[in-house]
């Protein structure tokens, strides 16, 4: 679907995107993960031609962004990380608006209106200016403009991003819905939202891309990196010592809090649930465990594993 | 094409800017017709079209300010590039939307050598001459509005800027008439226009390298030029400043000549300053 190589922007001295090649396939959800500033942003500009590239191209479905734009640009939906909403319009106007441009014909308008607003929940909105709509209405509205004119490829630029989570969990759900029959690249700096919705990842730090994977094997990668904090009363020199006797873990920290209780930090081996053998070693003893939770790998965890094996990195990249 | 027209018109008479800007032509016009035709007794509308032209100065930035400023601010440009649409046909939309506007004063303004013509005698051709030539000169002042509205992205500064180019081109041709004759001012005159159309040019491609070769080139091509010729000099700045001039060009036809080559001047100027205004959108894509 889109063929992107040896891409590079650069602004003066800055450098946004270097050198970055990828595939996306048919019919998949694509994350790009990355923190703030990552190029995630740049990256999605100039595949739909919003932004020219310093260097490499872009191919989509066969037709060069920046030689045959206005072939390749049909092929693509696109929301960019504002959505670019006309304030003094109502969501109809503008999503007419916005058909008349993409030249869809005239008898297919109604139809892609009606199912847009559908899809995307706009109906109830269709009237009301659009200056007037919370956040959340004007994404779902910049998102049923992507939907107009039946993209193949639908790109999303943090399409979650100042949502209150009952519209995040929507929104997911739309993409996830919109996947069955699209091709999705969506971006985020959020592990989990990715994990959740994508079937692939792209991850990308320092306008560089450090690995193309599919979800499971990236939450593979994830698995050393759990933290499990144990909040324990009582003689803690004893739970110390149990605990060292567990197989599939370590200890990686212990600290007295202010009130007598001791919270110890465990990392689990591999990517095995230790939680009650836990709890039935301190049942055995006669040890009170107040609390216990496990912390998830985070997004810094993920850059340095991938940063601190540059073997892996390569393989993985194709 | 069409859509962009039809979005353009819309939002300019859902905000205030299309209903200021003929609000404000139409008061003045009507002054003007009592002052010089109903006051002074004349049959003439053309001299009130003349007084009502200087209006444009302020009309224009109103109506222009907005155009591309605000499409940058509130980033609904980057669905202009996303969308399946050329530059020119964004720009050429707009600009007819805004011509569009232009034109609703204008027809309103047809009307009074009609009007007139109940209690004297009216030369109608004049008149209605004077009037398209009117049009047409707004239309070419609103080609440089929107090239300045693309260049900022702050409303403002684009009303303000576009208020200080209507008072150059509107002086240019009064000005003209003050400038020394002799050879040498033209030529320093001549090498200051080459320099800051060059630095024009470094503004729109930031190409430092061209920008400065092309004026040293263009410098020493009009000195060599100056010591073959030193008598072409003699006044010809004035002289290219006067035949640049829009405004006198459009008193002409307020002096009851039709010439069409004045017409054809309007739209070429028009033209020229719609083709920067696709040159100054096609290079945001390549950012600075």
């Amino acid at each position: 679907m889109i063929r992107v190589s040896h891409l590079s922007k650069r602004y003066g001295d800055h450098t946004a995107v270097s050198d970055i090649s990828f595939h996306i396939e048919k019919g998949v959800i694509y994350g790009f993960l990355g923190p703030n500033g990552a190029g995630k942003s740049t990256t999605m500009n100039i595949l739909t031609g919003c932004l020219s590239a310093t260097a490499g191209e872009v191919m989509i479905l066969g037709h060069n962004i920046e030689e045959e734009p206005m072939k390749a640009k049909r092929h693509i939906g696109y929301l960019p990380e504002i959505p670019p909403v006309y304030m003094d319009m109502t969501p109809r106007e503008y999503l007419l608006f916005v058909l008349e441009a993409k030249n869809v014909p005239k008898k297919d308008r109604g139809r892609q209106l009606e199912s847009a607003m559908e899809k995307t929940g706009v109906t109830p909105m269709q009237h009301r200016l659009i200056r007037n709509l919370s956040k959340g209405y004007r994404q779902r509205v910049g998102i049923a403009q992507a939907l107009l004119g039946d993209p193949e490829i639908i790109i999303l630029d943090e399409p979650t991003v100042g949502l209150d989570p009952k519209q995040i969990i929507e929104i997911r759900e739309l993409i996830r819905e919109l996947g069955k029959s699209h091709t999705v690249i969506l971006s985020s700096h959020i592990l989990s939202e990715v994990q959740s919705v994508c079937e692939k990842v792209l991850i990308i730090s320092g306008g560089r891309l450090l690995a193309v994977d599919t979800a499971e094997n990236l939450a593979r990668l994830l698995s050393g990196h759990e933290k499990m904090h144990l909040t324990v009363a009582g003689d803690a020199a004893k739970a110390l010592l149990l605990l060292e006797t567990l197989p599939n873990c370590r200890i990686a920290g212990t600290a007295t809090l202010e009130n007598g209780e001791t919270e110890i930090t465990l990392r689990p081996l591999s990517d095995c649930d230790i939680r009650k053998s836990v709890f039935d070693l301190f049942a055995a003893n006669g040890l009170s465990l107040l609390e216990m939770h496990t912390e998830k790998a985070s997004l810094e965890d993920v850059f340095l594993t991938l940063t601190a094996n540059p073997d892996e990195k390569e393989a993985q990249t194709e | 094409m069409i859509a962009v027209y039809k979005r353009e018109l819309s939002a300019c008479f859902k905000g205030m800017p299309g209903y200021l800007f003929t609000a404000f032509l139409l008061l003045f016009t009507g002054v003007y017709v009592m002052v010089y035709n109903l006051s002074g007794y004349s049959a003439n509308f053309e001299y009130a079209l003349s007084a009502v032209s200087f209006i444009y100065m302020i009309a224009v930035p109103v109506l222009t300010m907005r155009t591309m400023a605000e499409e940058k601010k509130q980033k609904t440009d980057q669905l202009l590039y996303a969308l399946p649409l050329r530059m020119s046909q964004v720009v050429l939309g707009k600009y007819l939307a805004l011509c569009t506007v232009l034109l609703i004063p204008c027809l309103v303004m047809a009307a009074y050598p009609l009007l007139l013509s109940l209690w004297g005698t009216v030369n109608l051709p004049t008149a209605y001459g004077a009037l398209i030539a009117f049009f047409l000169l707004g239309a070419a002042l609103l080609s440089v509005g929107m090239f300045v509205s693309a260049m900022t992205e702050n409303q403002v500064a684009s009303a303000v800027i576009t208020l200080i180019c209507m008072l150059i081109l509107y002086l240019t041709g009064d000005l003209a008439a003050y400038l020394s004759p002799m050879s040498r001012a033209s030529l320093i005159a001549l090498c200051i226009a080459v320099a800051v159309l060059c630095a024009l040019l470094y503004l729109l491609c930031r190409n430092l390298i061209t920008s400065l070769v092309l004026c040293v080139l263009g410098v020493i091509a009009v000195y060599w030029y100056y010591v073959a010729e030193p008598l072409v000099f003699y006044g010809l700045f004035a002289n290219i400043l006067r035949s640049l001039s829009l405004f006198d060009r459009f008193y002409t036809f307020i002096n009851g000549v039709f010439d069409l080559r004045h017409a054809v001047y309007f739209l070429s100027f028009a033209a020229v300053f719609l083709l920067l205004t696709v040159q100054a959108l096609e290079k945001r894509r390549w950012a600075e």
